[in-house]
């Protein structure tokens, strides 16, 4: 059922900070994810299954919220691409690390983003959240018209407006060196992700070589052939171990800094889009004052009301902008700062017991000597 | 005869004297129990009887020449050749008959130890002691007629060179006319001679252009990593070492150019056509083959071939992803200095450059790693997958050897019965004729009975 959202802002029933989601199901060609999450009142908890659909249909409401002044200052968390279940190449580019692994990943960074909307204190309040999170029925199985969001791939002379010159100094230098920093984070994710694939490669291939190795195996008194085929047999097992190993890299790399660099380019874009829409509104403004001054005395006063309106606009939206991206520096610090030390801890650890491992082997080896 | 023990030649050493000996040196063992009418392969292809052969010897080695009567056994030419691939080859054993004196007296030798060592120390009087390197590639000349020389360097206590360490400069041809050499040589006996690293046209190409980069430094380490291979592998085998053009390639200074190697030369050409005629001729070989040595010495063969050909093709496809790995690290860690010079906050932006120092470590690691699959395992592996071919090539040339046999011995039936029908004709110029001629073919027959020694 579809209900329509009241512009009326209510306090979310359920905590922000430890939603779940716990599982993904494939049915066919839609993926099912099980999101749990934690009553505010009291202990039990909302059990609700949800499709890229309903994810959509969330956003696009969240993008739709009209009472909020400035909503478009808003660095709105970002959501992952679409899954697709037979991924094409071109899907797999898209997705990058969320691609990889069973879904794993993507139901962690599915999960990151509806915690932040969760906790967002202007997003919170939208009703369509309480939906999401708690109502039996899935919301978004209904087609609503897709041309509310995703502005950045609207008229195409908006591109022009992208380089518009600001006003303001502290929002020049920020979308400076966002446009930097864009780059950059995209490039090391996707750097990251080639290397992540080629890991998997090389595990593929040493378990390739680890059965040839079997292959080599024979019986037989000869006891040079016995000792042919007590060094394939050890080999082989060292190959299994190394595919282990790489396999555990792999997936280490994918868990800690991939997501973090996965998710750090992906807000590096949402403030890009942010920032875009303050400068269409600063074209906006200006185009208005413009318009203003020019026009003609009958319809100055209706001008004087386009451009004040345009101006208060422009100032929440600055406002707010300023709020979030102070607070998006922050958060993007620290995040990157743990996925750093995750990475890091998750490696030692592997190498560790890998050298450990490998350690044994040498000695066997030198053993059959 | 073919009775006799046979066990595989590598694997004795402490053998009964006369096989021992016969074993280390891959001699041809022609049985001589069998009267000389026997023309059965079996008695070809045993073991020698050593007393009887041994006596023969002893009593009148001169008498080898005078065995031109029909008499002659089919299997004294291989006797001949056996005792010619003994200790000290210093002729090379291509005609039978003539270089049977001189090996007479190595062959006493033989039977006196019964130890491989004792009779290296009776020749060289010491034991396998060398070691070659080849290093310091250097590009002579330019354009297409440039060249990579390589130093070889010998470094042996052995006495049978002239200085304890030596070293020559040597081009890709000149090992390749090494090897064609020991093969013209050798391969007919039923030696396994190293094969020689292959020819690379593209890789040479790029080298004689010029160009400094990464690939062709790869080829040209590869290349210079395989032909030291090549020369130890060479050296280690006991006769070939002791073989004057092997010796002349590690010792002299200039060495005759070995134009027969080029690719495009017409020597490359006749030899392309030689190998496409093999090919037929072997699949319409079919051999009876007797000995149940060879039979499972081949199959061991085939299978080996098999696995190590997999094995090679699995830690190829190792090799290249852990190249490509290690590219693809260096570019992260590029990108993530990128990242972390753009980055505003400074404990982030140093978190970040230290990241891409330690990826820039990583991917040296992993090139290293690459490195030493390469060297350790994918090289070694080719090389044997090369050398099983040469040993398959001697089969083969057994086997071709056998249907010349065959052939020639089928022609010495129609001679016989020539002959047979002339004496009943009495026509004597006729017969003197024929008898000639069986003469002719008898000492062409097989000599390669070889029993293969493993390097």
């Amino acid at each position: 059922m579809m209900e329509e959202v009241q512009d009326v802002t209510s306090a979310l029933s359920v905590h922000g900070h430890n939603i779940k989601v716990t599982d993904v199901l494939k049915d066919g060609d839609t993926l099912t994810f099980v999101i749990v999450s934690q009553k505010v009142s009291g202990t039990g908890e909302y059990h609700v299954d949800r499709t890229y659909d309903d994810v959509e249909w969330l956003q696009q409401h969240l993008f739709s919220q009209e009472d909020v002044p400035g909503l478009h200052g808003v660095i709105f968390p970002p959501v992952p691409a679409k899954p697709q279940v037979n991924v094409t190449a071109k899907g797999m580019k898209q997705l990058g690390f969320l691609g990889l692994g069973e879904w794993q990943p993507y139901c962690k960074a599915l999960e990151t983003f509806l915690r932040q909307v969760a906790s967002h204190d202007l997003l919170k309040k939208n009703k369509a959240v309480e939906i999401f999170l708690t109502s039996s029925d899935p919301p978004g199985r209904q087609r609503v018209k897709k041309n509310i969001f995703n502005w950045l791939s609207q008229a195409m002379d908006e591109m022009r407006k992208e380089g518009h010159k600001d006003v303001d100094e502290f929002f020049q230098a920020q979308r400076d060196q966002n446009l930097v920093m864009t780059g950059c984070t995209k490039n090391a994710t996707e750097r990251f992700l080639e290397v992540v694939l080629t890991e998997q490669k090389i595990a593929v291939a040493c378990g390739h070589f680890s059965a040839a190795l079997h292959l080599c195996v024979e019986a037989g008194e000869d006891p040079v052939k016995q000792a042919f085929s007590r060094i394939c047999v050890k080999l082989s097992e060292v190959l299994e171990s190394m595919k282990k190993n790489m396999m555990s890299v792999a997936e280490n790399n994918v868990n800690t800094l991939g997501l973090g660099l996965d998710l750090e380019s992906r807000y590096q874009e949402a403030e890009k889009e942010m920032l875009f829409r303050r400068t269409c509104k600063l074209v906006e403004l200006e185009t208005a004052r413009r318009s203003a001054e020019k026009a003609k005395p009958v319809k100055k006063a209706a001008m004087e009301e386009v451009k004040k309106a345009a101006e208060s606009e422009f100032d929440h939206i600055s406002r707010v902008a300023k709020q979030e991206i102070a607070q998006f520096e922050s958060e993007r610090v620290q995040m990157l700062q743990q996925a750093l030390v995750g990475w890091c801890e998750q490696q030692l650890l592997t190498a560790k017991e890998s050298a450990d491992q490998f350690d044994r082997y040498l000695q066997a080896f030198r053993g059959m000597a | 005869m073919s009775d006799r023990a046979r066990d595989p030649p590598p694997e004795r050493t402490d053998f009964e004297e006369l096989e021992d000996a016969d074993d280390l040196f891959p001699e041809p063992a022609a049985t001589e129990e069998s009267g000389p009418a026997s023309l059965t392969a079996e008695d070809i292809s045993t073991n020698s009887n050593g007393p009887k052969q041994d006596s023969q010897f002893d009593e009148d080695p001169e008498d080898l020449f005078a065995e031109a009567t029909e008499e002659v056994s089919l299997d004294s030419p291989e006797r001949d050749v056996l005792l010619s691939d003994g200790p000290s080859p210093a002729i090379t054993p291509i005609t039978p008959p003539t270089s049977v004196i001189t090996p007479c007296l190595g062959h006493d030798d033989m039977f006196t130890h019964s130890s491989f060592d004792e009779i290296e120390e009776e020749e060289g009087g010491d034991l396998f002691d060398m070691h070659i390197a080849v290093s310091d590639p250097e590009k002579v000349g330019d354009g297409m007629n440039a060249y990579m020389a390589y130093k070889v360097t010998t470094k042996t206590p052995m006495s049978m060179f002239k200085r304890g360490e030596f070293s020559v400069k040597r081009r890709f041809s000149d090992f390749l006319g090494l090897h064609s050499k020991l093969a013209s040589k050798y391969l007919h006996i039923g030696y396994i001679v190293p094969p020689a690293p292959e020819k690379s046209i593209v890789g040479m190409t790029k080298v004689k252009v010029g160009k400094e980069d990464q690939s062709s430094n790869e080829f040209v380490e590869k290349r210079r990593s395989a032909l030291e291979r090549y020369l130890m592998r060479t050296v280690k085998h006991p006769v070939l070492r002791k073989d004057p053009d092997v010796m002349q390639f590690l010792e002299s200074s200039d060495l005759p150019r070995a134009v027969n190697t080029q690719a495009l030369s017409s020597a490359g050409l006749l030899r392309m056509v030689n190998k496409a005629a093999d090919a037929v001729n072997k699949m319409t070989i079919k051999m009876n083959e007797s000995d149940a040595w060879f039979e499972e010495k081949q199959q061991h063969f085939e299978n080996l071939d098999v696995q190590l050909r997999k094995l090679h093709a699995s830690v190829e496809s190792l090799v290249c992803h852990r190249k490509e790995l290690s590219v693809n690290t260096a570019q992260f860690a590029k990108s993530a200095a990128m990242l972390g010079n753009s980055e505003d906050h400074t404990a982030l932006s140093r978190a970040l450059s230290q990241l891409a120092e330690v990826e820039e470590k990583i991917d040296q690691l992993h090139q290293d790693q690459a490195n030493a699959d390469f060297y350790l395992f994918s090289e070694l592996l080719g090389d044997y997958v090369r050398l099983i071919t040469a040993v398959k090539g001697v089969f083969d040339h057994r086997m071709k050897t056998w249907q010349k046999w065959q052939d020639s011995q089928m022609l010495l039936q129609k001679k016989r019965e020539a002959e047979a029908k002339l004496q009943f004709t009495n026509k004597p110029d006729k017969l003197q004729q024929a008898k000639d001629e069986i003469k002719e073919v008898s000492p062409r027959l097989s000599d390669t009975w070889t029993q293969i020694v493993f390097i």
